[in-house]
């Protein structure tokens, strides 16, 4: 059963889980407090693997392995990449921030951050129930540690029970969801499943009975309303650099399993899903845009603008079948990828500033810390402007193509119910705008304060990628296309086999 | 290269060349590289004075070229007689308004200079583009900058009023946003606005896109009563951002409702045509009034600019030719004097630090020269013959007569309170003796100071006497637009 051509299928995930056992021997004998050799190592290797799953990318082939049980297709590939990408900057980010706080003493942290890249590599490439699962766990255990690495910090390790407890139960919800379409079904391939919905032999309650625990789960991951309770704690609560590892790359991960399990899984029940989507989308927009004015805690503001733009993300997932017709699928999933690449890639720009900002004994979490950031450091203070512009949805910016792309499917569908839904996001949006502005109006318009007033010193490797991260989001804004059509090929590969 | 893409982004390259590399240290050669900038800049807009043909309402520079395919969306540039003004204007302006600032701003000026000359370039992408996703980031993307002018080099109360201009008009191009996807959808993929121009839509349809544009076109006008964003925003925005806020931004909106609701929308157009007028003639009348009793300089030609830019959009609805022409020469002739009226409160302003009108009194002693600038600007502003002023608000009312007597004996009205409030304001302000020792101290313009109202009142001077220029240019075109609103839609 296990050919040749299987072994090409997972590549990357070899060399992934060979170099992280690698690195954390030799982490063993690192004595230097920054950790230097473990994590140029740990970056030779991300960099290895991010340019392994471009090429397999842009060859643009499907391949399926073992059985069917992995798929290595384009969107799996460039999600591989950027989440590859997306992890070497925040470690980028996070090094110095981490070595302040105690979290370099051991080499976990770029171990567990390994093996958490991996379980989002596993996440993107399964092709059968329980290897979506297994890549899941894989991720969720790693993070729940990273979050506790500081474990004499108090808020921190509240946030890894809170994180721990609340995932567990989530992936409880995902696994007894699957369990019942297993029954149901009788397959745990997604392809066997797909077949087996589309020819209407299984019952209905059954296939959504199950479906509703599904996608209970993958909210729970998404970080939609009404499963978003964790979210504002553990992003406030964990240390900026593990915030940033959950909420970068992870995305994803969620969304590719969102795509894997839904799409490629359920689509005939799309109308059942597709409605459960919808409202939490309404929910989540409401709930983060109007909860983030409340905010002081800039992280904990982040945190429910990431619970909003989920919501916006579940738009472009609940609008690609209209009226059982799958006309809009590509241009629906494909803006929901443009959607979560781009946005991981301002929340990497966001997050990097809070943690750039922060020194020892001082974590620079606050709004107000942010005061008078143009007179201290043009260069921050425009990255975080085009940052949060951008979270905005502003133009040239790339937030607003993702919103654009969104929208289009919602509007192009002719359905009252779907036109309405557009004007809400666009309403909320508006909400929005005030918060994000808010952030520009501290760094731009107010003084800075007395006790922030020294200049920031941060080092040169870190400076450099976040001048080009805030380079991106300007320049992928000027000229879109590029991306937006990466992600229609690599869409459109998916839903041209769908069932096959 | 075309000439309208160097229009656009030679501004923008500069600024973010001064952004990136300007220091507070180096203010002084960085005041340089931005009139460089902006000298640069216009004088590049001239070649389309001497290649736009008269006599054809066909775009003319056109550049197209892919730019999102995914979106079929298209770098698609173009000027007719309508759009053609404003760029040379906008352009124009901002050499004015950079040369204004040159003493008044002393911190950041990298950014400040930057920020100007940036808005100027996508301002003038605003009036040149042909896409409607194209025109939708430029109109949306001036916000940012503006927002910043506002925010940080504006008065006491700025923050108030950088929001209340950013959120008040977000607002209104959310709603165009989702109007621009519905016509993309609906011409079958495409944003091309001359595609949209000749699609079919349905009486509903064309109602809902009316009211859509309306949205984002009535606030930028801004129309009675989604105006009250204006004065707040005018009293606390620095003068150069007043200035090009009045000049320029406020023709955006209007341009919008030549290019997007009268011909995409025609019939709804013709539909509620009446509560166009009837909002215009509202603003006209009664904001007219209101300016009136304003204690505060830039209040006062805030309101005045609602009074005078609800002669464009009557000029707009009253579909004759002589109306749309003075529609057009109005917003014009009102980028000359708001934006020189605004830069005359801003010489008092740098001098005395206050904007009320009580502060002053006998200006015209200490200053002789900017008081005769200012009296210019102020007849100007009232429409005496022989100014920018007058040519437009006499075609529109002629328009307006036409159409209806009593509509334009209302709007004929607003020459008699704009001459009081104007008038009035300038007594108070200049005439009569010396009020108080800080209008007994003031020096009078400086060189700089006399070259930016001079180059205002050339321009000024220019139009009222002969204005052929500009309604040439724009004749066929605004022809064609008539002939194209009047032809129903409906299918």
């Amino acid at each position: 059963m296990i050919d040749k051509l299987s072994w090409i299928t997972v590549y990357p995930e070899i060399v992934l889980l060979i170099m992280a056992c690698v690195i954390a021997l030799v982490d063993l004998g690192v004595k230097t407090p920054h950790r230097t050799v473990t994590h140029v190592l740990t970056l030779l290797t991300l960099a290895v693997v991010a340019v392994m799953e471009a090429s397999y990318a842009l060859g643009g082939q499907t391949f399926y392995g073992f059985g069917n049980m992995v798929v290595s297709d384009p969107m799996g590939g460039w999600l591989k990449c950027f989440a590859t990408v997306s992890l070497m900057i925040t470690l980028v980010y996070g090094r110095p921030y981490a070595a302040d706080r105690d979290m370099l003493r051991g080499g976990e942290f770029f171990t567990l951050s390994l093996f958490a890249l991996l379980g989002i590599f596993v996440m993107i490439s399964g092709h059968n129930f329980l290897v979506l699962y297994m890549g899941l766990e894989l991720l969720t255990l790693s993070s729940y540690a990273l979050v506790a690495l500081r474990r004499d910090n108090a808020t921190a390790t509240e946030a890894a029970m809170k994180y721990f407890v609340l995932g567990a139960l989530a992936s409880g919800f995902l696994l007894y969801g699957l369990s019942m379409l297993y029954g149901a079904t009788g397959s745990l391939d997604l392809n066997e499943v797909f077949n087996a919905i589309a020819s209407r032999q299984v019952k209905h309650q059954v296939l959504v009975f199950g479906l509703v625990f599904i996608v209970s789960g993958l909210a729970f991951k998404l970080g939609a309303v009404p499963f978003h309770m964790w979210l504002p704690d553990v992003y406030q609560g964990a240390p900026t650099a593990i915030t940033l590892l959950i909420g970068g790359a992870p995305q994803l991960a969620a969304f590719a399993i969102c795509i894997r399990l839904l799409v490629e899984g359920l689509l005939p029940l799309a109308i059942d899903w597709q409605q459960m989507l919808a409202l939490m989308a309404i929910g989540s927009l409401l709930i983060g845009n109007l909860a983030a004015i409340a905010q002081s805690n800039l992280k904990r503001m982040l945190a429910f603008s990431t619970i909003s733009q989920m919501g916006f993300l579940l738009l472009g997932l609940l609008s690609g079948v209209v009226n059982g017709n799958q006309i809009n699928a590509e241009s629906a999933y494909s803006a929901a990828m443009f959607y979560v690449i781009t946005y991981v890639l301002t929340t990497l720009g966001a997050f990097g500033i809070i943690m750039l900002l922060a020194r020892a004994g001082h974590e620079s979490e606050e709004i107000t810390d942010l005061a008078g950031l143009n007179q201290r450091s043009p260069l921050y203070a425009g990255v975080m402007a085009i940052a949060m512009f951008s979270l905005a949805g502003l133009p040239p910016l790339v937030g607003f193509y993702a919103k654009l792309a969104v929208l289009q499917p919602l509007i192009s569908s002719q359905q009252t119910s779907y036109l309405l839904l557009a004007l809400f996001a666009v309403m909320m949006s508006l909400v929005g705008a005030f918060y994000y502005l808010r952030v520009v109006k501290v760094m731009y318009f107010d003084a800075p304060h007395a006790h922030n007033a020294q200049p920031i010193s941060a080092p040169a490797d870190a400076r450099v990628v976040l001048a080009i991260n805030g380079a991106l989001i300007l320049l992928l804004g000027i000229a879109p296309g590029g991306l937006m059509t990466l992600c229609t090929q690599s869409i459109s590969s998916i839903v041209n086999s769908l069932g096959s | 290269m075309g000439l309208l893409s160097l229009a656009i982004w030679t501004p923008i390259i500069f600024g973010v060349v001064l952004l990136a590399l300007g220091r507070d240290e180096q203010a002084r050669s960085v005041r340089w590289i931005a009139l460089i900038g902006a000298v640069v800049s216009f004088l590049v807009t001239l070649p389309l004075y001497e290649g736009f043909q008269l006599g054809t309402s066909a775009m003319q520079f056109v550049e197209k070229g892919p730019w999102i395919q995914r979106f079929n969306v298209n770098y698609h540039l173009g000027v007719d007689g309508i759009s053609f003004w404003f760029v040379l204007l906008t352009a124009f302006i901002n050499v004015v308004v950079i040369i204004a600032s040159w003493e008044a701003i002393t911190t950041r000026v990298n950014q400040y200079m930057a920020s100007f000359l940036i808005l100027s370039g996508l301002m003038i992408g605003v009036f040149a583009a042909l896409d409607g996703l194209l025109f939708y980031v430029f109109f949306e993307a001036t916000l940012i900058p503006m927002y910043l002018i506002i925010g940080i080099w504006g008065g006491p109360n700025k923050i108030y009023a950088a929001f209340k201009f950013f959120l008040y008009t977000l607002l209104g191009s959310l709603l165009l946003l989702v109007a621009l996807i519905f016509l993309y959808n609906k011409s079958g993929g495409s944003f091309d606005i001359l595609t949209w121009h000749k699609l079919p839509l349905g009486s509903t349809v064309q109602t809902l896109l009316f009211f859509a544009f309306f949205a984002a076109f009535a606030v930028k006008v801004p129309m009675w009563p989604v105006h009250t964003w204006l004065p707040d925003v005018h009293v606390e925005a620095p003068t150069g951002g007043s200035a090009v806020l009045a000049a320029i931004m406020l023709k955006l909106g209007a341009y919008g409702f030549l290019r997007f609701s009268m011909p995409i929308a025609p019939d709804a157009t013709h539909e509620w045509a009446w509560l166009m007028i009837g909002l215009s003639l509202i603003a006209v009348v009664y904001v007219g009034l209101v300016a009136l009793v304003q204690q505060d300089m830039k209040k006062l030609v805030a309101y005045s600019s609602v009074a005078h830019m609800g002669f464009v959009s009557l000029g707009f609805f009253i579909f004759s030719d002589i109306g749309v022409s003075g529609g057009i020469v109005q917003m014009i002739a009102h980028g000359f004097v708001s934006g020189a009226m605004f830069l005359c409160i801003g010489v008092l302003y740098d001098r005395v630090h206050s904007r009320e009108i009580a502060s002053y009194g006998g200006v015209v002693n200490t200053m002789p020269k900017f008081a005769a600038f200012a009296l210019l600007f102020a007849m100007a502003n009232c429409g005496l013959p022989g100014t920018a002023g007058f040519v437009g608000e006499w075609m529109v009312i002629l328009g307006a007569v036409k159409a209806n007597f009593w509509m334009g004996a209302a709007a004929a009205t607003a020459l008699i309170f704009g001459a009081a409030y104007t008038l009035w304001m300038f007594k108070r302000v200049y005439l009569g003796p010396v009020a108080n020792e800080d209008v007994k101290g003031l020096s009078d313009i400086n060189s700089r100071e006399f070259l930016t109202l001079a180059l205002l009142a050339i321009a000024v001077l220019y139009m009222g006497i002969y204005p052929k220029p500009f309604t040439d240019v724009m004749d066929t075109s605004v022809a064609d637009l008539l002939k194209h609103v009047a032809a129903s839609k409906l299918n």
